[in-house]
């Protein structure tokens, strides 16, 4: 690893590991870290929304959407000349032989003519830690980004990009030699499914310990934070159920939703008012056509929305879905261990009793630093689930390393090991968001989302920009997430950084002003908000 | 004019004269106005004349024909009644509205355990320390495990622990990320080029979950529209894959070739009949060794019926990479002695059963694999596999590929317990009473009562002749064959040897039944011939025993 140039920013001093930070609790911060979030009076409405998401600026828009065409019409005149002379580049997309087209060119349009440009700030392929910073493997490419060579070079930037909310993504420290000694203990895997004969007392001793943490009777363990959604919501509803599902949410419920064979209706981004308008027309017209009264309505929102920033709101829903006899299934994959004064999640945040939400998802790749899912609620539905879940059935178990790493940092952070570990991490992790958003905003940058979330999206806009200010920052030793349409809505292509408790202050002060000059050179400050005031 | 009270009646005649004569003296003026702007329109002179002539013979005509245009647009113009649609959604007040709402009565979120799901969640057992082929349960008592997928015994081998622990040392345990975002880390890419290598294909993309896998291959490429043709007993993931598809599926009889033929045929001809149908994609979905059956699918009549009707063949090799072929255990290819590359367009399977990890991969030509880094929806919205796994992953197929003498033994032991089986029921005889499905050199043997009857309801639902009454009974003997079943299991375990039924989740929307209920045992070469001899005597014995006591 020592071969890696180092391009970063702060030549002076080598670059601590996420675990140099973490494992020493007395290690002097520059700034002592704000209060810790006060809960909410429970069923208050917040006054967000306002800076939740703010408009796009008229020339703003018009100039991307000008961007996005003269995209579109130089990929259609290049595929146009392209199929008629250069047929073998195009066989994919051509019939051959009798077969239809793999794909067709309609579907990977974007594919081609927008992305593959563009490639090279994606997929970069990592080696290492993915802790504070990260080591990119060198990589160009000379064919315009269809292939790529490595240089067998690393370079070691700073990570603003990974889910490590809470620093543990750690090759040292008590997780990874807890892991190394399970690893001896129990090997690596199983080679069965859960209900088969693949559960360790390692499993129901964990499960026991998740439980506890969210504050349920019961919990279940999926390996793969995505199967836990898409393979638990069919097991609860089916066809002649109702899913009502904000507009924003994760592919994984969407899945879930659509093997499920209900009905999905979904409202306006994490606006309570919308959902109840739809509830009530929903719950007031019946199944369509038939108009039979719905079996069962599950309202499915995620605490934390990734792409946007914002936090659920969580009181609101829950009054609703009180009011009107639905069920609740909240999605913690973000702010599991990110939010809330003891890492809690979003029911910690607003002190919501977490026996109020019915299904209390979460995954353990982002706060935990491992993989896989959980499903937390009362013992008749994690009953149910392990029974009619497809994963808990049909799908290999977590396995013990995983399992491991689950149980020691999920320890830590709630104080069962390591003394105030756990308790600074959450701490150190708001400091950081708060202080990174509320500069972004000082900057003049339009942002998105909730002040408290640790997923900062910054706003680009135009599609050429996309790449410009992934490999400005790069160059200048930051590594960030770009996303553009199809994740996003074509307009809004954004930057989106991920705060860590790994960061120090330094780093991210060094961040602010390369992306404010960055910012200056592509014009990105556009805000017309008055910049929001400090709360101290 | 009087307004007021009974008009007499010949001022009646006279109102009606003066009603008509204003009439007219309106229908004039508007004439003129619209006279005025028809000599701006083309051939406005024509109708003006025929406007004027038709006037001058009839005023009352002219008054008829206004009417008769204004009906005809507002004819056209209307709402137009549809049944089933809009009307029939009268408006409620919300009075009404809030009645309803009051009135709803939601079912419970959980419905009530049936007594077999009961019985499932209270006698799954629970192992204390690592799984292999001999495994400690809760009690402490050390049992013979032919019931995990360690058909070539790579699970947690010294040389994989080592390799995950270094792996860990190097990289942590998660990945932090999609692999889009910084998700990517450099043994992903060796266990891809890995598997490439070793499949005999030119790429590979790696899951990291091997039950997602295929759910997530099938959709990626057929689409709304295309057409599947689907083997009936393909596993549980690969049906979650053929429903989120939205393709039109088609299931051929499991493992019946001329059934295939006849539903091409059928496709075929289907296509024919519609002229100016563009040419959609056309797909054959197979696994390699049916888990839920035990048999291996017949390749080569596969491959002439998929190149002769042109369809891309799907294949699901989860349970047979590790598991057939001679030299090299690559799966099913090589076990009929054919190339993969050029034949199967598209393999999917788990890396978590003889590999001895976790995780899941798809392999086939590079445009194959690289329509997935963007179009696979297990691999973009997911966090990509943990080192430890991918580095156990590599050890794994290294495993494989250096243990021929495996593959050999695992055939063995095969031919073994299934012929101790079957003289041990019957004395040398057929097996009266249990069928024992697969083929002879299958690892995965299946235990089915004779004469269970115990179909499934979602069978019995899609026959049209099915009334409730047929479709509880069903259950129930379903539900009973599941109970004696799950007897043999304990007393199997008793006798120190662990196996399993065969786990199915009861699905509402289940598209093809459930194999009916059965004991599934996975032989591992990791287990001396002693020690599956004994394996079949006991489970033998077990049958025997509560099959005697049932009578």
């Amino acid at each position: 690893m020592g071969k890696g140039k180092r391009a970063h920013f702060d030549p002076s001093r080598p670059p601590l590991s996420s675990a140099d930070i973490m494992s020493k609790p007395d290690l002097p911060h520059d700034h002592t870290p704000p209060a810790l979030y006060r809960p909410k009076p429970e069923g208050s409405p917040r006054n967000q929304g306002e800076h939740l998401i703010e408009d796009t600026p008229i020339g703003v828009l018009i100039t991307t959407y000008m961007s996005y065409f003269f995209l579109i019409v130089f990929g259609h005149v290049r595929d146009f000349f392209g199929m008629r002379f250069k047929k073998a580049e195009y066989k994919n997309l051509l019939e051959q032989n009798g077969y239809a087209p793999l794909s067709s060119g309609f579907d990977t349009f974007y594919h081609r003519r927008l992305y593959m440009r563009i490639r090279d700030v994606f997929n970069r392929p990592i080696t290492g830690v993915p802790g504070r910073t990260v080591q990119l493997l060198d990589r160009e490419s000379k064919d315009f980004n269809k292939t790529y060579q490595f240089s067998g070079k690393t370079t070691e930037v700073l990570n603003l990009s990974s889910y490590n909310y809470l620093g543990f993504a750690q090759s040292q420290g008590p997780c990874a030699d807890a892991v190394e000694t399970t690893i001896k203990k129990y090997g690596v895997s199983i080679g069965s499914s859960r209900m088969e004969v693949g559960t360790l007392d390692l499993h129901q001793e964990t499960e026991a310990l998740v439980a506890r943490f969210i504050g349920c009777e019961d919990s279940m363990i999926v390996s793969m934070g995505f199967a836990t959604n898409s393979t638990t919501i069919p097991a609860l509803v089916h066809k002649g159920c109702l899913i009502l599902s904000d507009e924003l949410n994760h592919a994984s419920l969407i899945y879930g939703a659509r093997i499920s064979g209900a009905t999905v209706r979904t409202f306006k981004h994490n606006d309570a008012k919308d959902l109840e308008v739809v509830l009530r027309k929903s719950i007031a017209n019946g199944q369509p056509r038939t108009h039979r009264p719905w079996k069962k309505i599950l309202i499915i929102v995620e605490g934390l929305y990734s792409m946007e920033g914002s936090i659920v709101n969580l009181p609101d829903i829950v009054a609703l879905k009180n009011k009107y006899k639905c069920y609740l299934y909240l999605d913690e994959a973000h702010s599991i261990g990110a939010m809330g004064p003891n890492g809690r999640g979003i029911c910690d945040y607003f002190g919501v009793d977490p026996l109020e939400v019915d299904v209390m998802m979460g995954t353990f790749t982002k706060s935990f630093g491992a993989s896989g899912g959980y499903i937390a609620g009362r013992k008749e539905l994690i009953d149910l689930l392990r029974v009619h879940n497809y994963s808990s059935v049909h799908a290999e178990a977590i396995t013990p390393p995983i399992l491991q790493q689950i149980n020691t940092s999920l320890r830590i952070i709630a104080g069962e090991e390591g003394g105030d570990e756990g308790k600074t991490r959450i701490a150190q992790l708001a400091r950081n968001a708060r202080f990174f958003s509320a500069g972004l905003r000082k900057l003049g940058f339009i942002v998105y989302g909730d002040t408290d979330s640790p997923v900062v999206p910054l706003l680009l806009f135009h599609p050429a920009k996309i790449p410009a200010f992934s490999r400005e920052m790069l160059k200048r030793g930051i590594a960030v997430v770009v996303v553009g349409y199809p994740a996003t809505p074509i307009i809004t292509s954004r930057v989106r950084f991920c705060l860590s408790a790994a960061h120090t202050i330094e780093d991210l002060t060094y961040a602010l002003q390369v992306i404010s000059d960055i910012g200056d050179e592509m014009v990105l400050k556009v805000s017309q908000l008055r910049p929001v005031a400090d709360e101290e | 004019m009087s307004t007021y009270g009974l008009p007499p009646p010949l001022l009646v005649n006279g109102f009606a004269r003066d009603l008509a004569d204003s009439l007219v003296v309106a229908v004039n003026t508007t004439v003129a106005v619209a006279g005025q702007l028809y000599t701006y329109l083309p051939g406005h002179r024509i109708l003006a004349l025929y406007v004027r002539a038709s006037y001058q013979n009839d005023p009352y005509r002219t008054l008829l024909e206004v009417g008769l245009i204004v009906f005809m647009v507002w004819y056209v113009l209307r709402e137009k009644y549809k049944p089933g649609k809009k009307n029939l959604e009268l408006p409620l007040s919300e009075k009404e509205v809030q009645e309803l709402i009051d009135e709803w009565e939601p079912e419970p979120l959980v419905a009530p355990l049936s007594d077999v799901q009961r019985m499932d969640l209270d006698k799954a057992p629970i192992i204390n320390g690592p799984s292999g082929p001999k495994v400690k349960l809760a009690d402490g008592k050390e049992r013979l495990n032919l019931a995990s997928y360690n058909f070539l015994g790579a699970l947690n081998q010294e040389s994989t622990k080592e390799k995950a622990i270094a792996a860990l040392r190097k990289y942590g345990v998660g990945t932090c990320g999609p692999c889009g975002f910084y998700g990517t880390i450099d043994v992903h890419m060796e266990l891809e080029k890995e598997i490439a290598r070793f499949m005999g294909v030119q790429d590979a993309i790696v899951y990291s979950q091997g039950f997602s896998t295929i759910g997530s291959v099938i959709p990626a490429f057929s689409k709304r529209g295309d057409i599947i043709v689907a083997d009936e007993g393909v596993n549980f993931a690969v049906q979650i894959g053929l429903r989120i598809s939205r393709s039109k599926v088609k299931y051929f009889k499991h493992n019946d070739m001329a059934d295939l033929e006849r539903v091409l045929q059928q496709v075929a001809r289907e296509h024919r009949a519609k002229k100016n149908k563009p040419l959609t994609r056309r797909f054959i979905v197979a696994e390699g060794l049916y888990i839920d059956h035990g048999d291996i699918c017949p390749l080569p009549e596969i491959l002439a019926l998929k190149h002769k009707y042109k369809y891309r063949l799907i294949l699901d090799e989860s349970f047979s990479i590790g598991v057939l072929g001679n030299q090299r255990g690559s799966g099913v290819c090589e076990h009929f002695g054919i190339e993969r590359d050029g034949n199967v367009d598209i393999t999917a399977a788990t890396t978590a059963n003889s590999v001895g990890a976790a995780g899941g991969f798809c392999c086939g030509t590079r445009e194959i694999v690289e329509h997935q880094r963007l179009g696979g929806q297990g691999y973009v919205y997911s966090a990509s596999l943990p080192a430890i796994l991918a580095a156990s992953a590599i050890e794994g197929i290294k495993y494989i590929e250096s243990h021929p003498e495996q593959l050999a033994l695992l055939r063995g032991h095969a031919t073994v317990f299934r012929a101790a089986l079957r003289k041990n029921l019957t004395g040398g005889g057929p097996p009266a009473m249990v069928d024992i499905e697969g083929e002879e050199c299958s690892p995965v043997v299946h235990i089915r009562l004779i004469g269970g009857g115990g179909g499934d309801i979602a069978a019995m639902r899609s026959s049209s002749s099915a009334t409730a009454a047929v479709a509880a009974a069903a259950a129930a003997a379903r539900a009973e064959e599941d109970r004696v079943l799950q007897d043999v299991v304990d007393e199997v375990l008793r006798n120190g040897v662990l196996v399993t039924r065969a786990k199915y989740v009861e699905d509402h929307d289940a598209m093809i039944a459930r194999p009916r209920p059965s004991i599934r045992v996975a032989l591992s070469a990791a287990h001396s011939r002693k020690e599956v001899e004994k394996a079949a005597s006991v489970v033998s014995a077990a049958l025997k025993k509560v099959l005697k006591a049932r009578r």
